[in-house]
């Protein structure tokens, strides 16, 4: 009997991604306190409706007339804001790679084929509880064109929330996936557990036998407190 | 859910990411910029240029606009996001290319004014919406504006500015944002007349380090 391995020592800490540096601003934001404008425009947010959203948007894998390639996934969770109310009736998009890490974009150059059932887009609308759900295939990594190294799985996500101060655009990631602690663009969120909060949780009870692998993913959008909704002021 | 944090107990907020260089197949839309009915008599054009701090045009930013109407409702209107729900869209000439999915994006109908536009800038880095100009919300003292929203490959988190329009001089003096900037700054918020019904108005995401561009002022809300 050999001694079980020790374990791996953990992985050097990956540089953050800083972005594109000319593209960030040199002056600190002005910080605006919407009291002083309680009408600010931007405490309220665009509204969507039914037409926004067609019948095949949530479900990735039948838009289609063939199968696309890889392992289904359902991606679900709820929107909240910080006071922890439901962001309801509120668009959900995500846009993501295929199965072998390409996206349906004419600028991917990733030599990974390109999948003629799936082409990476979705979108719903948040349910009176502030839920969102998608049917998709886990999105294959891939390596930065420019950079030594390798992107985690992960799903591009847009929220709007009830006021325009509520925007967010961030990345969904996969628990357990080994190229996680060596993702510059995951390490940019520098608090771990700022960083634990783009992870989803795999979710065996929501997986169905032989259905798909179900992931939870919960989202809290910032923005003022004077943001209202109709359970406030 | 989430745990909370120590801002008096409210849940933390999830964090932002950039939004990357391949958002153009899944977020713009048909039409994206046309905010005002078709045809709509008073209907201006804003337009302008995304720069960096180097002076060259940002080719991949997404640009979002949200406003008053007319009237100074911030009702809107649903439908800005439209989708063909009839059948799938004609296969795109690249061989290889997957087509749009069933339901392809169609646009906003031309019909209401929804009050939010998202449009990408072009090769050049160009922008153009084409709207309704807002009135003052609600009886504050705050000028009429759009509220922007600016994301592009390479921005850790989006910005947020304003875009006020040139001809509220009374209104401007006394709005609880413009009011606290000097005047320099104070000026990269406004639009400039650019021929009949015409705005100009360019996003600097950075300071130029010659100074020939003033970075534009951008907002965190609170």
């Amino acid at each position: 009997m050999t001694a079980p391995a020790s374990p791996a020592p953990p992985p050097p800490a990956p540089a953050p991604y800083r972005g594109a540096v000319e593209r960030h601003p040199r002056r600190p934001l002005l910080p605006f306190d919407t009291g002083t404008d309680p009408d600010a425009v931007e405490l309220t947010g665009p509204v969507f409706g039914p037409a926004d959203v067609g019948e095949w948007d949530a479900d990735l894998t039948r838009q289609h007339p063939g199968e696309p390639l890889g392992e289904r996934i359902t991606v679900t969770g709820r929107i909240l804001d910080r006071a922890g109310r439901p962001v309801r009736g509120q668009l959900v998009e995500i846009w993501q790679a295929n199965a072998a890490g390409r996206y349906t974009h004419r600028q991917d150059r990733h030599p990974a084929p390109l999948d003629p059932n799936f082409t990476g887009v979705g979108r719903c609308r948040t349910d009176d509880r502030g839920r969102y759900a998608f049917t998709t295939v886990r999105p294959g990594a891939y390596p930065l064109p420019d950079e030594s190294s390798w992107r985690p799985a992960h799903i591009h996500f847009s929220f709007f929330g009830t006021a325009f101060t509520q925007r967010l655009v961030t990345q969904m990631y996969f628990p357990g996936d080994p190229l996680l602690p060596y993702d510059q663009i995951l390490a940019a969120v520098r608090d771990p557990a700022d960083r634990h909060r783009l992870v989803a949780a795999f979710d065996h009870a929501l997986s169905l036998p032989a259905g798909p692998l179900a992931y939870r993913w919960d989202v809290v959008l910032d923005g003022p407190s004077a943001t209202w909704t109709e359970e406030g002021r | 859910m989430p745990d909370t944090d120590d801002r008096g107990g409210s849940l933390a907020a999830t964090p932002a990411q950039t939004i990357g260089p391949f958002f153009g197949h899944a977020l713009p839309v048909p039409d994206g910029g046309r905010i005002a009915p078709e045809g709509h008599p008073d209907a201006v054009t804003v337009h302008g240029l995304v720069r960096d701090g180097a002076g060259v045009p940002v080719p991949d930013a997404l640009l979002e606009f949200w406003q008053a109407g007319p009237d100074g409702s911030l009702a809107g209107a649903p439908g800005s996001l439209r989708r063909d729900p009839r059948e799938q869209a004609p296969a795109p000439p690249e061989r290889l290319t997957p087509r749009p999915p069933l339901g392809a994006l169609l646009g906003r109908d031309g019909a209401v004014f929804t009050g939010f536009g998202r449009v990408p800038t072009d090769a050049g880095g160009r922008y153009a919406v084409r709207t309704l100009r807002p009135a003052a919300a609600g009886r504050s003292n705050a000028a009429p504006h759009l509220a922007v929203c600016v994301h592009a490959r390479g921005l850790l988190h989006h910005l947020f500015t304003r875009v006020y329009f040139p001809e509220h001089t009374a209104a401007h003096a006394t709005d609880p944002l413009l009011a606290q900037l000097p005047e320099e700054r104070a000026r990269t918020l406004l639009a400039r007349p650019d021929g009949p019904g015409r705005y100009r108005f360019d996003v600097q995401l950075q300071q130029s380090a010659d100074g020939a561009f003033e970075e534009t002022v951008f907002l965190a809300f609170r």
